[in-house]
């Protein structure tokens, strides 16, 4: 299995520079083909962009694509911000909470599951592996309605913990880290660490941990945006709006739009603020993806 | 895979010194595995239980008039009996097909399409098309959906306003047929991204001498593609192809979002939607979760029977 990160165009450039002959031309069509794509994509990221700088009054009566200059923009945010006395705030807050405490808790679970289903022999290694693959392929909504009513029992049910609990076994995430562990980790380094005496607890630590790390960053991003974009646990598990995430704040926004128009602007400038964090977050990481395990988990 | 683990496993095991194992080392894989088994137990195999727990149980009225209590019984399989007669669901299930039949090759081809792009030598701006196209993927379903919602809104909508420019009659995104096609828009946008990643890098982990050779015979870039690249691409289709095939099985936030906006999108027009509607709207909890378990039966059974039936046809010959 071959590192392979998003980014690193230089390596990419080097494996196809050897056969180059010169004179050859660029390949146009798969170059505007390319372009097309990106161009598709781009594009409501760039309306929403524009849409953003219109005030209530021009977001239905300018030109779609014409950016307005009148400083509607600043005006939106403001509002926005301003909006039931900082409301957005608090829905940026807890999207903030659930995505970060739920994705560091999580990764440690599965880096500690995965370590040791991919390192130890014992007895239920197998099933344990087995169950953990069946509940991959377990749709969300079959768990979402017992959780639900379970947590109601015990009167979780609008809080905190019942969008922050259920996020915090990743089935995916252990299968991941499974993968890492058994890949990085080498064998004869944790055996030679047994023969100096070492505990199984500082071996973790010391030498299983480090060479996961590239490894746990692909499994923090997954599951910060899968939690990040996660609209149906907090859709049923929440009703007072001081506890929504940003995804379940934004539909309720637009819900009321469809009667208060003036609102619509509002989930323009919303929508556009909570992309930007994930965007940078990418950009920012993107050199530690480590997608391989996803391709080739089947060719091993 | 399963064979390399357990030869690794067995050799960590094996060079371990002879001597008496410390206590340490048998309880330690167990407690390493102990947070993740309490949270697998409370959050996924309890409430599937419970699930199927209420699935055979329903609420009666005992009495009547002011004495009248309600009490939960169990009825068998009746609730399964008219989940699987409900003409709503199946509705839903057909409407469902259709979206999946426009979403998962659209989407895997496109993914395939510029994956192959990225990987051929000399094409230009590679970098910013691969930025540009993943991009989609950091934008949350529901956002997405509000953005692409806007996009077909017809008072702002970008598309209608060109198309009206040119003069040609501008399209309604909101009829019950087209409808399909504008949510499966919403998929594809945010998916292409990610499964074009998963490809690339699987094509970038192939031997690139693999094509030296073919190129001296004079091969072109294309003919390398479809005769060389697709083929040793199999194991990563298979996969995207499964994850594909599960998020459609669960498609919900797209059609659910996108429902305030048009009358087109019934509060049962997917069947998780259906489901969510029976369980927290119309308080039907026993019928949603037999409705619920039908439908994550269905999902492991395809997506395994997928899965083994592409296996063995991908892999057969190497037998």
């Amino acid at each position: 299995m071959t590192t392979g990160s998003v980014g690193t165009r230089a390596d990419h450039d080097r494996r196809h520079s050897a056969p180059v002959k010169s004179g050859q031309a660029i390949p146009l069509v798969p170059t505007a083909i390319l372009l097309v794509g990106a161009v598709y994509c781009l594009i409501p990221v760039l309306w929403v962009v524009v849409a953003s700088t219109k005030g209530p009054d021009e977001l239905f009566t300018t030109f779609t694509l014409a950016p307005s200059f009148t400083g509607g923009f600043w005006d939106n945010i403001t509002d926005l911000l301003a909006y039931r006395d900082g409301k957005f705030w608090r829905w940026v807050a807890n999207t903030v909470l659930y995505a970060g405490v739920g994705t560091v808790l999580s990764v440690v679970i599965s880096a500690l599951a995965g370590y040791s289903l991919a390192k130890f022999r014992f007895r239920g290694r197998e099933m344990v592996f087995r169950l953990i693959l069946a509940g991959v392929l377990i749709p969300q909504i079959t768990l979402a309605i017992p959780q639900y009513l379970l947590l109601s029992k015990v009167d979780l049910v609008g809080t905190y913990w019942s969008v922050l609990l259920p996020s915090l076994i990743s089935p995916f995430g252990i299968y991941l880290c499974r993968i890492f562990a058994t890949a990085a980790i080498p064998d004869d380094m944790l055996a030679a660490g047994r023969v100096d005496g070492a505990g199984e607890y500082r071996l973790f630590w010391h030498v299983g941990l480090p060479p996961m790390l590239p490894g746990l960053v692909t499994v923090f991003l997954l599951q910060f945006i899968a939690i990040w974009n996660n609209f149906l646990l907090p859709f049923i598990m929440l009703s007072d709006d001081d506890y929504y995430p940003l995804t379940v704040g934004l539909y309720a926004l637009l819900n009321q739009g469809t009667s208060q128009p003036v609102l619509y602007t509002l989930v323009v400038a919303g929508s556009l603020l909570s992309i930007v964090p994930l965007i940078v977050l990418f950009l920012l990481l993107q050199r530690y993806w480590r997608l391989d395990v996803l391709s080739g988990g089947l060719k091993a | 895979m399963r064979t390399v683990q357990r030869d690794s496993a067995d050799r960590a095991q094996a060079a371990r010194p002879a001597r008496r194992r410390r206590p340490q080392a048998r309880t330690a894989p167990y407690v390493f595995l102990f947070p993740a088994a309490v949270f697998f137990v409370a959050f996924l195999l309890l409430p599937i239980l419970y699930a199927l727990w209420l699935s055979f149980r329903d609420e009666r009225v005992r009495g009547a008039g002011i004495v009248s209590v309600r009490e939960e019984v169990f009825v068998g399989l009746s609730n399964y009996a008219s989940s699987l007669s409900d003409s709503e669901l199946w509705a839903s299930l057909g409407r469902m097909l259709v979206y999946g039949v426009l979403v998962v090759p659209t989407m895997l081809g496109l993914a395939l399409l510029f994956a192959l792009i990225l990987d051929s030598p000399r094409v230009r701006m590679r970098s910013f098309g691969r930025l540009a196209i993943f991009l989609p993927y950091a934008v949350p379903g529901v956002i997405a959906t509000l953005l692409w919602g806007f996009m077909y809104l017809p008072n702002v909508s970008p598309i209608r306003a060109a198309v009206e420019q040119v003069g040609l009659p501008p399209p309604d995104f909101f009829t019950p047929t087209t409808v399909f096609f504008s949510v499966a828009n919403i998929a594809v946008w945010g998916g292409i991204g990610f499964n074009m990643i998963v490809l690339y890098t699987a094509l970038r982990a192939l031997p690139s001498e693999l094509y030296d050779s073919a190129r001296l015979d004079g091969c072109s870039e294309r003919q390398i593609a479809l005769r060389i690249k697709i083929p040793l691409l199999t194991p990563a289709l298979v996969m995207t192809g499964i994850f594909s095939l599960i998020a459609t099985l669960q498609v919900f936030n797209e059609p659910q979002t996108l429902s305030p906006l048009t009358n087109v999108i019934s509060s049962t027009w997917m069947p998780l939607m259906k489901v969510y509607n029976d369980a927290f709207v119309t308080n039907e909890i026993y019928s949603a979760a037999a409705t619920s378990v039908l439908l994550a039966v269905a999902s492991l059974a395809i997506s395994l029977g997928v899965l083994s039936f592409l296996q063995s046809r991908a892999f057969g010959e190497d037998r």
